[in-house]
Parts: C-alpha cells; sequence; structure tokens
C-alpha cells in the first residue's frame, strides 16, 4: 500500500513540479486567484451597502457566503485545463510512451492524475477564499460562521473532485488537446448551472439541502474516477492518433450488437430478447426489492407523516392531495377517459426519462426517478387508507388489471438503465468507451422495443379500457 | 529472451503486424530494420505490453506479454521513437524520476544515474533543464532513461538517429557491452552500418510482415547469391590459360581483375589461386567482394515491391 501511495505521488509530484515552472500557467493562476477577491470584495463592499440602506439585510448576510462560493470556484474552471490536458496534453507532447512503458500500474498513473488535477485548483480556491476571507474580517461585513464555512469549503471541494474526475476521463478519451478543451464546456457549462441552484439554495438557507449536494457530487465524482480507471486502456491512449467522426462505424456497431444472431424480426425476438433478459436477472431482482421497499416506506410515510401535516393542511391543499392521487391510480380516467394514446405517450416518457438520466448520472438520476415513480404507489394508496379506502382492494382493481404490465415495464426499463451504469464503470478489456456505449445503447434499445414498449402499449388500452370498470365496480362508483 | 509466435496487430481493418514469428536469445541483438509504417513500432509496443496482440503470442524475459504486463515492462528497457523528455526536468532529475518508477533504492539510483549521465557525456549538463539540451543530448538522456534499471530485455528505436559520429560511436559501443552481458536487444534502424555492425540477426519487415530474417551472412547469400571474390592484376593480362576449377564461375573479366562466383571458398580458392600463379596471372591481391546489409535491404525491398506490382498489375 506504502509503495503505491509512492507511486501516486511519484506521477502527482512529477506533474505538480512541472506546473510550478511553467510561468504560462502559473502567471494566470496567481493573478486570477490573488486579484479575483479584491474585485468581489469590492462588488460585495457595494452590494451590502446598498441592501443595507432598504434594510434588507438578509441578503446582504448572504453576500458573503454567495461570494466565498464564486470566489472558490473561478480558479477551479482556469486550472481544469491541468486536468484536460494530463493525459492527451503528454500524448501529444510524447512523453506518455516512457510512463505506458513503466510498470507503473494504470490507476498509479490515473490516481496520480486525479491528484494533481485537484490538488492545483484546490490550493488555488483555497488560497483565493482564504485572501477574501481576510479582506471580510478587516471590514464591517459579517463573517459566515464556522458551520456556514465548512459548508462552503465543502461545496468547492466536492465542484473541484467533480469538475477535475469528468476533465480527467475527457483527456483520457480525448485524442488531441484542442478535442478536450472543447469538450470541457459539458464539464463547465452543468457545474456553472449547479452551482446557480447552490447560490440560491444558499440565499434561501436550506444548508440540509446543500449537504446532500455535497454528497451527490462526491458520489458522482467517484463513479465518474472509477469510469476513467474503467476504460483507462495504454492502447487505446497510443493507438488513437486523430479526431475522427466515424459515422458509418458508430452505425455498424450500434446495429451489429442490436441486431445480434436475428435475422428476422422472429429470430430477433426468439433469439437476442431472451439473451439480453438473461443479463438483466439481477438488475431486475435489486429493482424489485427497491420497489417493494420504496412503496413500504412511502405507505408508512403516507400513513404516518400526512395525519400530523392535516391540522396546518387547508382544503386546497386537500383537494390538490386527492386530485393527484385519484389520477395516479386510475380513477381519473374512470371520469376523465384519456386516451389511451396518452397514457401510453406518458409512460413512453417516463421511460425515456429514466434511461436520460441515468445516462448522464451513471444510474443515480434514472435510479431516483424509478423510486420515485414506483414509491408514489404506496403513497397513494397511504393516502386513501386514510380516507376510508381498502389499500389492498384499490391496488387490486386499479392498479393490478394495467399494473402487471406497466409495473413489469418500468422495473425492466430501468433494470437495463442499473445495468449500463454498472457496465459502464467496470472494465471492458479489449473495448473502446465509445464501443462500450453503443453495445450498451443497443442492448437497451433491444429491451425498450421489444419487451417494453409492447407492455406499456398494453398497460395503456387496460388502463384505459378494463381499469376504470373494475375500479368502479369495485368501489360501487358510478 | 523474446520469442514470437504468429505475432499480429489489427487496428480496425489494417494489419499493421502479420503474423510475426522471431526468438531472440541472451547475448543477441536482432535489427528489425524497414520501411516508415512497416509495422516497427507496433511490434516493439506489443513486446512492451504496451499493445494487446490481436493474435500470436509473445514472451518477453520469460513473460507473457498478453498475462504478465507489469513483469514485462519491468524487465524491459525502451527507447520510443519520440524520446518522452519533461522540458521542465533536470537531466539529473529525470533519471531520479524514471529511478523511482523502477522502484531503485536511492543508492542504486544515484550510482546509476552518475554512470550513465557520466558515461553520455552528460554530466556538466545535470542540472540544466532538458529543453536546453541539444537533439543528441535529449536522445543520449533518453536511452540513459531506458538503461537506468538495467533491464535483461533493451529494445530501442534508432537509438543514434539525432548523434554525432563520436556519440553514436559511444552508443554503439555501450550496446556492444550489454549484448556481451548477456542481455537480449532489439533495435529499430535504418542505420543499415550500424544494424550491420551490431545486429546478429536482421529481419526485414514490410508491410507487416518479416520478409526475411537470419545472420547477415545467411542473408547475403540468400538475397544477393553466393559470395563473389575478385582477382586484381598489377597489368593487362588476358588470362586464355587459366583453367577455371570446379566449383569457381567467372563472373566478369576485365584488364586487370577478374570476378568469380564461388560456392565453397574454402574448398575452391585455394586451388584458384594456384591455377592463376601457373598461368602467370599478375596477381596482386585475392580477396571477396564486400556485400553490404544496404545492398541486401534495397535489393530485398526493390524485389519484394516489384512482385506486389506485378500482383497488382495483374
Amino acid at each position: 500500500m506504502r509503495n503505491d501511495l509512492q507511486m501516486i505521488w511519484l506521477v502527482a509530484g512529477r506533474e505538480l513540479r512541472d506546473q510550478f515552472r511553467d510561468w504560462r500557467i502559473l502567471s494566470p493562476l496567481i493573478i486570477l486567484t490573488l486579484s479575483f477577491p479584491f474585485l468581489m470584495n469590492e462588488v460585495a463592499g457595494q452590494a451590502v451597502a446598498f441592501f443595507a440602506k432598504y434594510g434588507t439585510n438578509l441578503i446582504a448576510d448572504r453576500l458573503v457566503p454567495f461570494s466565498v462560493l464564486i470566489i472558490g470556484f473561478f480558479p477551479i474552471t482556469i486550472s481544469l485545463v491541468v486536468a484536460l490536458e494530463s493525459f492527451v496534453g503528454e500524448k501529444e507532447r510524447g512523453t506518455i510512451e516512457p510512463l505506458l512503458s513503466s510498470p507503473m500500474k494504470d490507476w498509479h498513473i490515473y490516481f496520480g492524475k486525479v491528484l494533481v488535477g485537484i490538488l492545483t485548483p484546490l490550493i488555488a480556491s483555497y488560497t483565493s477564499i482564504a485572501f477574501y476571507l481576510v479582506m471580510v474580517s478587516r471590514q464591517h461585513l459579517q463573517m459566515p460562521n464556522s458551520y456556514t464555512l465548512l459548508l462552503l469549503f465543502m461545496l468547492t471541494t466536492a465542484h473541484a473532485v467533480l469538475m477535475v474526475s469528468a476533465a480527467i476521463v475527457i483527456s483520457v478519451q480525448s485524442t488531441s488537446v484542442r478535442a478536450a478543451n472543447l469538450l470541457a464546456s459539458f464539464i463547465v457549462i452543468p457545474v456553472a448551472i449547479m452551482m446557480q441552484g447552490e447560490s440560491v439554495l444558499l440565499f434561501w438557507g436550506t444548508d440540509q439541502v446543500l449537504w446532500l449536494a455535497v454528497a451527490a457530487v462526491g458520489i458522482i465524482s467517484g463513479l465518474l474516477i472509477r469510469l476513467g480507471i474503467a476504460h483507462f486502456q495504454r492502447e487505446y491512449l497510443l493507438g488513437r492518433e486523430f479526431d475522427s467522426l466515424n459515422v458509418r462505424w458508430v452505425w455498424q456497431t450500434f446495429w451489429r450488437a442490436l441486431k445480434g444472431e436475428g435475422d428476422s424480426v422472429f429470430s430477433w425476438y426468439r433469439l437476442e430478447i431472451p439473451k439480453v433478459m438473461r443479463k438483466l436477472v439481477f438488475p431486475i431482482l435489486i429493482m424489485l426489492v427497491v420497489a417493494v421497499v420504496g412503496s413500504w416506506l412511502s405507505y408508512q410515510w403516507a400513513t404516518v407523516a400526512v395525519p400530523r401535516m392535516l391540522p396546518a393542511a387547508t382544503t386546497r391543499d386537500f383537494e390538490d392531495v386527492v386530485k393527484g392521487a385519484r389520477q395516479s391510480i386510475g380513477l381519473a380516467q374512470a371520469n376523465q377517459r384519456l386516451s389511451a394514446l396518452y397514457i401510453f405517450a406518458n409512460n413512453v416518457r417516463a421511460v425515456l426519462l429514466i434511461m436520460l438520466g441515468g445516462l448522464v448520472s451513471f444510474g443515480v438520476l434514472g435510479m431516483l426517478l424509478y423510486m420515485l415513480n414506483i414509491s408514489l404507489v404506496g403513497g397513494v394508496l397511504g393516502i386513501f387508507n386514510l380516507i376510508g379506502f381498502s389499500p389492498l382492494k384499490l391496488f387490486a382493481a386499479g392498479l393490478l388489471p394495467h399494473g402487471i404490465f406497466e409495473i413489469p415495464a418500468l422495473i425492466i426499463a430501468s433494470a437495463i438503465v442499473l445495468r449500463m451504469a454498472v457496465i459502464l464503470v467496470t472494465p471492458q478489456l479489449g473495448k473502446s468507451m465509445g464501443q462500450v456505449i453503443l453495445e450498451l445503447l443497443a442492448d437497451w434499445t433491444k429491451v425498450f422495443l421489444g419487451v417494453v414498449l409492447p407492455l406499456l402499449a398494453i398497460a395503456a388500452m387496460v388502463e384505459t379500457y378494463i381499469t376504470p370498470f373494475i375500479l368502479m365496480s369495485a368501489l360501487n362508483l358510478k | 529472451m523474446i520469442e514470437t509466435e504468429d505475432l499480429s496487430k489489427q487496428f480496425n481493418d489494417f494489419w499493421a503486424v502479420d503474423g510475426v514469428t522471431l526468438s531472440v536469445k541472451p547475448g543477441q541483438i536482432l535489427g528489425l530494420l524497414g520501411q516508415n509504417g512497416a509495422g516497427k513500432t507496433t511490434t516493439v509496443r506489443m513486446l512492451t505490453s504496451l499493445l494487446t496482440p490481436t493474435r500470436g503470442w509473445a514472451r518477453v524475459g520469460g513473460y507473457d506479454v498478453t498475462q504478465d504486463g507489469d513483469k514485462v515492462r519491468a524487465s524491459v528497457g525502451v527507447l520510443t521513437e519520440q524520446h518522452g523528455l519533461y522540458m521542465r526536468m533536470t537531466g539529473a532529475e529525470y533519471l531520479e524520476f524514471f529511478g523511482r518508477v523502477y522502484s531503485l533504492d536511492v543508492h542504486k539510483r544515484r550510482l546509476r544515474s552518475d554512470y550513465l549521465l557520466e558515461y553520455f557525456g552528460l554530466a556538466r549538463a545535470a542540472g540544466r533543464r532538458i529543453g536546453e539540451y541539444s537533439k543528441g543530448m535529449r536522445q543520449k538522456l533518453a536511452l540513459a532513461r531506458a538503461l537506468m534499471h538495467e533491464p535483461p530485455v533493451l529494445l530501442l528505436d534508432e537509438p543514434t538517429s539525432a548523434m554525432d559520429p563520436e556519440s553514436a560511436r559511444l552508443v554503439r559501443d555501450e550496446i556492444a557491452r550489454l549484448k556481451s552481458s548477456q542481455r537480449t536487444i532489439v533495435i529499430c534502424t535504418h542505420n543499415l552500418v550500424e544494424a550491420e555492425a551490431l545486429a546478429d540477426i536482421i529481419a526485414i519487415i514490410f508491410k507487416g510482415r518479416i520478409l526475411m530474417s537470419g545472420s547477415l551472412e545467411e542473408l547475403k547469400r540468400k538475397v544477393l547469391g553466393v559470395n563473389e571474390y575478385e582477382a586484381k592484376f598489377s597489368s593487362s593480362w588476358a588470362g586464355d590459360a587459366l583453367k577455371i576449377p570446379q566449383g569457381a564461375i567467372l563472373r566478369e573479366r576485365r584488364e586487370t581483375g577478374m570476378r568469380f562466383q564461388i560456392e565453397n571458398p574454402g574448398e575452391t580458392n585455394p586451388r584458384l589461386v594456384r591455377e592463376l600463379a601457373s598461368a602467370h596471372a599478375p596477381l596482386v591481391a585475392f580477396q571477396e567482394v564486400p556485400r553490404t546489409l544496404e545492398q541486401v535491404y534495397l535489393k530485398a525491398m526493390a524485389d519484394v515491391q516489384s512482385s506486389h506490382a506485378e500482383a497488382l498489375h495483374a
């Protein structure tokens, strides 16, 4: 272990020393790190004075923490270039081959790069923040308390780790520094948007949510590092020379994986669908457990927490809850007769959202959306239980008829997203990252076209034409 | 020791290396010759476990390149086409860094670094940034890096390409010394004089395939035919009275010389010299016609290219 850490530090230390000898990196970093706090301090001072004039002290109180957040963010974006060119830059300069030809393990090299990528922006960010806080302490501005400061430092660290881990994945997969720099906007823009949300939360004073943001960013960063190591292959670093979009290759890889051994729709169904479904046995089991536990917890929450909220609730709140609940279990359809196409489109949209959310967040967002959808069932049944309906009867009459198609479709659609995430962060020997993604998308398409869409179509028909009658007769409604 | 069997590498639809079978024993030097893009670098990268063979296998220093990548890399010293030097480091820092990469202890690192810097004449520049080094100095430093951990196997891509004659000689001497200490060495080079001087085995690679391999003598015989010997005369001599013994074929006759193709020189040459003397030839010299690796290489390449052109034409 000590030897491993020494190797990681060897890679990081060399690069760190290299950076500190490069005035083209050092000069802007020092200038911006030290000058930005001055600028921010001036702006914050003016703003505080302005708000104080109108008695809006709350905003003024939150301006300093907000400034700390911004000041911490800027040096990270500047020094991101170091992480972005960590691998691809060495490749362009021709210095990567001796390192790759050494007995160092892949993860020694990778973590060394991650470490130096994180250290530089963090040193710059912390210095900038410290500099700003010194200035704040010398003025009539309110200093954030230690709890808020800790939160701000954690947020800054989380941003740095997230951006650097993403930048290094880009650096490993890019074939030129230019391409890596262009792709950097896919890091900076989402993090900047996330920062806006965090700023709003900071002004609102919702610290708990910010801690959750730190945790979520931490998890995604960890998965990004895992993704990077999983697809770090010396061969691909040396083998690829050009940035070329090979649409033909993309299509052929996808089509080959999608078609599999099937040469007609029938044989495709007979051979490929069982094959992909066998891969989903374990993810489906996980999704089933999540469904049961999630529904049970939300049912419990609804039956315990809702009564506590009742005294404070208005008539409007009641109407909203009942309306939502009716719609969730199909009672709305009983009155409104929503078209099957509408229900089908709605469910397809949910499945696509789970896939897209899962794809950009290694399954995290997809899983959350699935949990939200599936837990709703338990919550709604809990609420109906409170207002005197039998949850079992409701489940059997209002959900089960179409649910036996819809719920498996949702579970399978989420299970494939979970599998995609797991495969993505697992080393796939001899395959490029692009190839892995295309094959996973082909698997997803197989499941979507071959299983999920037919199930959702049947479910929509049943929900429109059968469930409302069963439900109405079960509840003696007309 | 390096052993390969049907070693092949495919990139998309292109076979960069196709069915390379080689064997280089400790104390031997293999000279790998070929045009740019013939597959030399890809072969070396497979032997360093940087690229995974698409087909076939290779063992380097007793380790399989696919199974024991780390061990292969630990027992190989590589001089790459691009030297891979960190320009902001000093020469001494660079060797120290790679000494640590190869887990050498402090004492060994210092010892090796001092020796190599001194040997390659870089001791005085050891404290200077590599960015300030000349091209030749950089190449020497890169070679020093490859030798830093005293690997049993050396893979050297153009080891003297940017060097002045003295430095190139120094490097060749070092390679010869390493050979005598039972190291297995592969040199990829376009410098045929260097390959001729150093290599025990020559392999010519063309479009990913080994066109021919063997000792220099074997290749000469294979490509250029049997050895030729030349008799030089002090004055013009017609040579009508000369009885050419069996085993010698007269290839060329000039006023002051004759050239013979001789299959078995040990047996035929004494008889031929005797016949020349008894025919009163004004003989001043009898020697083998020198044939260089360059002739072998150029002939081999011309032959293969013309057969390729014919195949294409057909």
